[in-house]
């Protein structure tokens, strides 16, 4: 497992580029996210979540890892269905997020859209669209975009191993390769498209097709948030210094059905089961316990937390049906993507160099 | 001071005057840099703005579409080409499902601006002829115009750079270099998003836009009768005030597409006059289009099927002895 085909380019080095608050808060997303979607799930169950419900269970390492690892003004075009806790690192609210889930009126979406199908434009987010991998190739905009201004800015897309196989992605790795665009394209390989396994979505692995594109590539373990963190880290540096774009293989699971409608029964238990040992967040929290952080206080902040959240967003009312029509086009003027909050410290330091 | 332009050279005027006046504004397209475009619209641009703002591009209609969308969030303002129309059909998912939906969804607008050479008439053949509009049409949170003049090509293009929205510009090949005009040579100023009355008329009302409105004026000159022309300039806003007031002081219409017949501009032109405006008429609402087959190459089966003067002079004159 793990298999850093580069290992120089995961930036592993011997002191960690995180202090104890950025672990502790690493942790705290990832638990987050699970808590969140926990309570998602817990009320589509009870009718209270229309469509149906998708959730991360198992990825939560690699949205979180990754946002951790970006500047406020690097957009993120987008997080996928897996990737809830994008968003949370950069400041989702969730009483409006549960509103949102539950189709209630809500600043997010309004109540035009569900799921994780949200962006925030003043969190430096596009939300996703359900055709994969059309993201990344506005991602592939967004790079050459600063690229043409000369902004030391990268943009971050997520797809999975289904999305490899559709024509937007060659495109977009064509096209960030022959400009060398500072463009991180993260692939989600949670072995799994729906119920399609990746041996009947690619011949060549994703990350060996990527020299063909002249697009840099490796392989990392895609439940060590740390890893993740450190890969896309050093993504980002290479891109806004210059060196083009890189494709990080995330190795994960998916946990869960593709949805809850879906039981999985197409997935094998003993991998599943396998996969449930490396749990992301268990295994983070017993490390940082190790090192004497208070992870059941934290557990208890999120809990409380997402309980109060799940209270208030019970109290929103459903949408005016009116609401329905209107801004289908913008009347004013066009406000670019906005900036998110920086989470890593060492933006902080690099400032202070 | 006037000067005069072809419709290729009015656009190309639009483009430049906005590329001067805004530094976020940037081309991109198939071969439009060194070649100067298929069409040479953009002639002479690479070396005038450098090829960081006149950018050729892979041959990725997808790629171009949704770049564009990155680069129009992240604040500047593309303006893509599609070599021939009928490629916009392998960008559609980004256009339709990414561009379209953007606003609505999350409220981020997409500025950008999408450059189709469309229509018939040179034997193109099935995939360099097409008009492709209505698939946009009924696309929600797309623009669509279509300019039939010199005048109005120049003040569309600055009309649909400056647009906070997706913008799709048809620009019809057949009128490129065939129509001519003096036009002041002073600023561009933006067409309206309306449409246009041509000339003014009582016994009958001819509604058309791009190729077809010179079809139109070819036709009505042949014929002894007092006929409106209203040229559409836009099909997303359609201008149904004008529609409904057109056939209100007329009480008959004739609606023309180059398009294919089934579910064209025209239909939903027609479908609006059958619903608000049937107690102003005096006739049946009478359609001319392609018929519903792909655009053929040989030059007698093209002129077969593109409805020409004659079928617009026999149509009108149907109507005008109703």
């Amino acid at each position: 497992m793990a298999a850093t085909r580069d290992a120089d380019a995961a930036g592993q080095s011997d002191r960690s580029p995180l202090t104890d608050t950025d672990r502790a808060g690493l942790l705290e997303y990832m638990m987050l996210m699970r808590a969140v979607e926990e309570e998602g799930l817990r009320l589509y169950k009870q009718g209270k979540v229309p469509g149906s419900f998708y959730d991360g269970r198992g990825q939560e390492a690699v949205c979180v890892g990754a946002t951790w690892a970006l500047h406020g003004s690097d957009p993120i075009s987008s997080p996928l269905i897996r990737d809830l806790g994008a968003h949370l690192v950069r400041g989702t609210d969730l009483v409006e997020l549960f509103r949102h889930y539950m189709g209630r009126s809500n600043t997010i979406s309004r109540g035009r859209e569900g799921n994780v199908h949200f962006g925030d434009r003043t969190k430096g987010i596009v939300g996703m669209i359900s055709m994969l991998p059309d993201m990344m190739v506005v991602a592939v905009g967004f790079a050459m975009a600063f690229r043409m201004r000369g902004e030391r800015r990268c943009a971050l897309t997520f797809f999975g191993d289904g999305a490899t196989s559709r024509g937007d992605w060659h495109e977009a790795m064509n096209w960030a390769g022959i400009d060398q665009l500072p463009v991180i394209f993260v692939f989600e390989n949670n072995q799994t498209a729906y119920s399609t396994p990746t041996s009947r979505q690619f011949a060549v692995d994703p990350v060996d097709r990527a020299a063909g594109y002249g697009v840099h590539a490796i392989t990392i373990d895609g439940n060590d948030v740390e890893a993740v963190f450190a890969a896309t880290s050093a993504a980002r540096t290479r891109a806004v210094e210059g060196g083009g774009p890189t494709l990080i293989e995330t190795q994960t699971m998916r946990m869960h059905g593709h949805g809850a409608h879906d039981d999985a029964g197409y997935m094998e238990k003993d991998v599943l089961e396998k996969w449930a040992a490396r749990d992301p967040i268990n295994s983070y929290a017993e490390r940082l316990r190790a090192d004497r952080v208070d992870v059941d206080a934290i557990q208890a902040r999120v809990t409380e937390t997402v309980s109060e959240a799940v209270d208030a967003a019970m109290t929103g009312p459903m949408p005016e049906p009116s609401e329905a029509l209107g801004d289908v086009f913008c009347q004013g003027e066009a406000e670019p993507i906005g900036e998110g909050p920086t989470r890593w410290s060492g933006f902080a330091q690099e400032v202070t160099k | 001071m006037s000067t005069e332009r072809t419709y290729l050279h009015a656009i190309s005027a639009g483009l430049r005057q906005e590329m001067e006046r805004d530094d976020r504004v940037f081309l991109m397209g198939e071969d439009i840099g060194a070649l100067g475009g298929a069409f040479k619209v953009t002639d002479g641009f690479a070396e005038e703005f450098g090829s960081d703002r006149v950018r050729d591009t892979p041959i990725a209609e997808a790629g171009i579409v949704g770049a564009a969308v990155g680069a129009a969030i992240a604040g500047l303002r593309p303006v893509c080409e599609m070599q021939f129309g009928d490629f916009v059909a392998c960008g559609f998912d980004q256009l339709v499902n990414v561009a379209g939906k953007m606003h609505y969804r999350l409220g981020l607008a997409v500025p950008l601006t999408l450059r189709l050479p469309t229509g018939g008439g040179f034997s193109g053949g099935p995939f360099h002829s097409q008009n492709p509009e209505a698939w946009f049409m009924h696309a929600p949170g797309l623009r669509v115009v279509a300019p039939a003049t010199v005048r109005d090509a120049q003040g569309l293009i600055v009309s649909a750079i400056r647009d906070p929205n997706p913008v799709i510009f048809l620009e019809h090949k057949n009128l490129y270099r065939r129509v001519k005009d003096d036009v002041d040579d002073g600023e561009i100023f933006p067409t309206p998003l309306t449409a246009r009355t041509v000339r003014h008329g009582s016994d009958l009302t001819i509604i058309a836009y791009g190729a077809m409105v010179h079809t139109a004026e070819r036709a009505v000159a042949e014929l002894d009768a007092d006929i409106e022309i209203l040229d559409l300039r836009t099909l997303v806003p359609l201008d149904e005030g004008a529609i409904l007031a057109s056939v209100a002081r007329t009480g008959k219409v004739l609606v023309l597409d180059e398009a294919n017949y089934t579910c064209a501009a025209g239909a939903q032109v027609a479908s609006l006059i059958a619903d608000r405006g049937f107690e102003t008429l005096d006739g049946p609402v009478r359609r001319l289009a392609a018929p519903d087959v792909p655009i053929p190459f040989s030059p007698p089966l093209e002129q077969f099927v593109l409805p020409g003067d004659d079928a617009v002079k026999e149509a009108a004159r149907g109507l005008l002895e109703y």
